[in-house]
């Protein structure tokens, strides 16, 4: 039994404080909002102009002038803000949000990632992801451990196309939570019943054990979604 | 008197010509001047170096410029796997791509329109969207030099606008609007309604009449008023 999508977008939302102001990327990164504490105000940013995203409308609610960058419609939050791009881009490089969550294809332990390319993909496409990369204080990745086929994603050196070197600050994943810090890899949880010896065996590069490391709290379910599986 | 208006989008497209730059604001079907950019397809004109944060998506407005085989270039940060004709052209060598981080392409476009030479930024430092640009060290970090861009012709959309060409954004339609309306030499801008100079107050002009050359009202492109539906999610 390993973390869902769900059960990983779970558990980044408890790294969250407060005050926070949050860019979620697309893929598990944006499933986070589900799981916020409602006791916390936290801002979510979207690239396009929205400081203060709030809730997917009802059907029949959508307004055709308020998307977010995944293309979708949404409301605002209390307190929300309006802007153009140069403002939002403003927000994303000049570190002023404090967290971007983001998907990857691959980190490396000195918390240089790649994410905007799939090595072979035959039409790029970047984003916003270089500038959040460069300009956010805590870089947040929610991923799969191991990729479909089994290979590490936590690796010594990316192979994939880099998306900004040395930034991720803290990576999530279906088994482990892991700090990069100036040594290395920093293991700080892993799920109940595996152990640390469980998590470096899927992981390329070396893992040292926090002082701390425990078990991650998770439920087995939220609200009628399945957190494992 | 000054009056910026004009009557239809085949007016506001007809001076441009084969070979310009054209830029094209929104950010998914947000802010798209989807009937300018159907002028635009209509008035036939080739080899564009298009200007626009994706290449849109489906049948329509940008996604559809792409297979009119108008453009030989695309400067952009994102064409999305829906981008089904920019995809097809690009794949066949059809058209060029100049891709960009998203805030550099914001920042090209904010320097073009503000009389700048350029700047220097951390997105892109070490990966292969660099290759081939100045690095230079700043407080020991390594920054990125990126050069202005400026358009022949910018297509824009705005909720509003008056005579003078004051116009106002609803929403998330602000998007690469207000920006490129700054870096063109000749900017026309889709509005829902003209209204009466001084209908708005002057804190509500986000973009300002001195930016714009041209706006008609006409309403949306059909496809851009779709909301989803059970047919359609």
């Amino acid at each position: 039994m390993l973390l869902t999508r769900d059960g990983i977008a779970y558990r980044v939302a408890r790294d969250l404080p407060e005050g926070s102001y949050v860019n979620l990327g697309v893929g598990i990164p944006v499933l986070v909002a589900n799981y916020l504490d409602p006791d916390k105000e936290i801002f979510l940013h979207s690239e396009n102009g929205i400081l203060g995203v709030g809730p997917t409308p009802a059907r029949g609610a959508e307004d055709l002038d308020f998307i977010t960058a995944g293309k979708g419609f949404c409301t605002l939050a209390l307190g929300a803000s309006l802007f153009d791009q140069t403002v939002s881009f403003t927000m994303m490089r000049g570190d002023h949000l404090s967290h971007a969550v983001m998907g990857a294809i691959e980190v490396a332990a000195n918390g240089d990632f790649a994410n905007w390319r799939v090595p072979g993909q035959s039409v790029p496409g970047v984003g916003g992801a270089m500038d959040l990369a460069v300009g956010v204080r805590n870089i947040f990745i929610a991923m799969s451990h191991v990729t479909n086929k089994g290979k590490p994603k936590i690796v010594n050196a990316c192979s994939a196309p880099l998306t900004a070197r040395r930034c991720v600050k803290r990576i999530f994943t279906d088994i482990a939570v892991i700090d990069v810090v100036e040594k290395g890899l920093l293991l700080r949880e892993f799920l109940p019943g595996l152990d640390p010896a469980y998590v470096q065996e899927r992981t390329e590069a070396v893992l040292m054990v926090a002082a701390d490391c425990r078990e991650m709290d998770v439920p087995k379910n939220f609200k009628g979604v399945a957190l494992f599986g | 008197m000054i009056d910026k208006t004009l009557a239809t989008c085949m007016e506001a497209v007809s001076p441009v010509h084969d070979g310009a730059t054209v830029m094209l604001g929104g950010f998914g079907n947000a802010g798209m001047p989807g009937q300018l950019i159907e002028a635009l397809r209509a008035h036939g004109k080739r080899d564009l170096t298009i200007i626009s944060n994706g290449a849109g998506t489906g049948e329509f407005a940008l996604g559809a410029l792409f297979g009119d085989g108008l453009a030989r270039k695309l400067i952009a940060s994102f064409p999305a796997p829906s981008a089904k004709q920019f995809r097809a052209a690009y794949l066949a060598g059809a058209i060029e791509l100049e891709l960009v981080p998203q805030g550099t392409l914001v920042e090209r476009i904010r320097c073009g329109g503000a009389g700048l030479g350029g700047f220097f930024t951390p997105a892109g430092a070490g990966t292969e969207l660099a290759a081939g640009k100045e690095i230079r060290i700043i407080d020991g970090r390594e920054y990125v030099f990126e050069t202005p861009l400026k358009a022949d012709f910018v297509f824009i959309k705005a909720l509003q606008g008056d005579r003078f060409g004051n116009l106002n954004y609803r929403g998330t339609m602000r998007n690469f609007n207000m920006v490129m309306a700054t870096a063109g030499k000749y900017v026309a801008a889709e509005v829902d309604e003209i209204v009466p100079a001084g209908s708005f107050s002057p804190e509500a002009v986000h973009t300002p009449g001195i930016f714009v050359t041209h706006l008609v009202s006409v309403s949306r492109h059909p496809k851009l008023l779709e909301l989803p539906s059970e047919e359609n999610p």
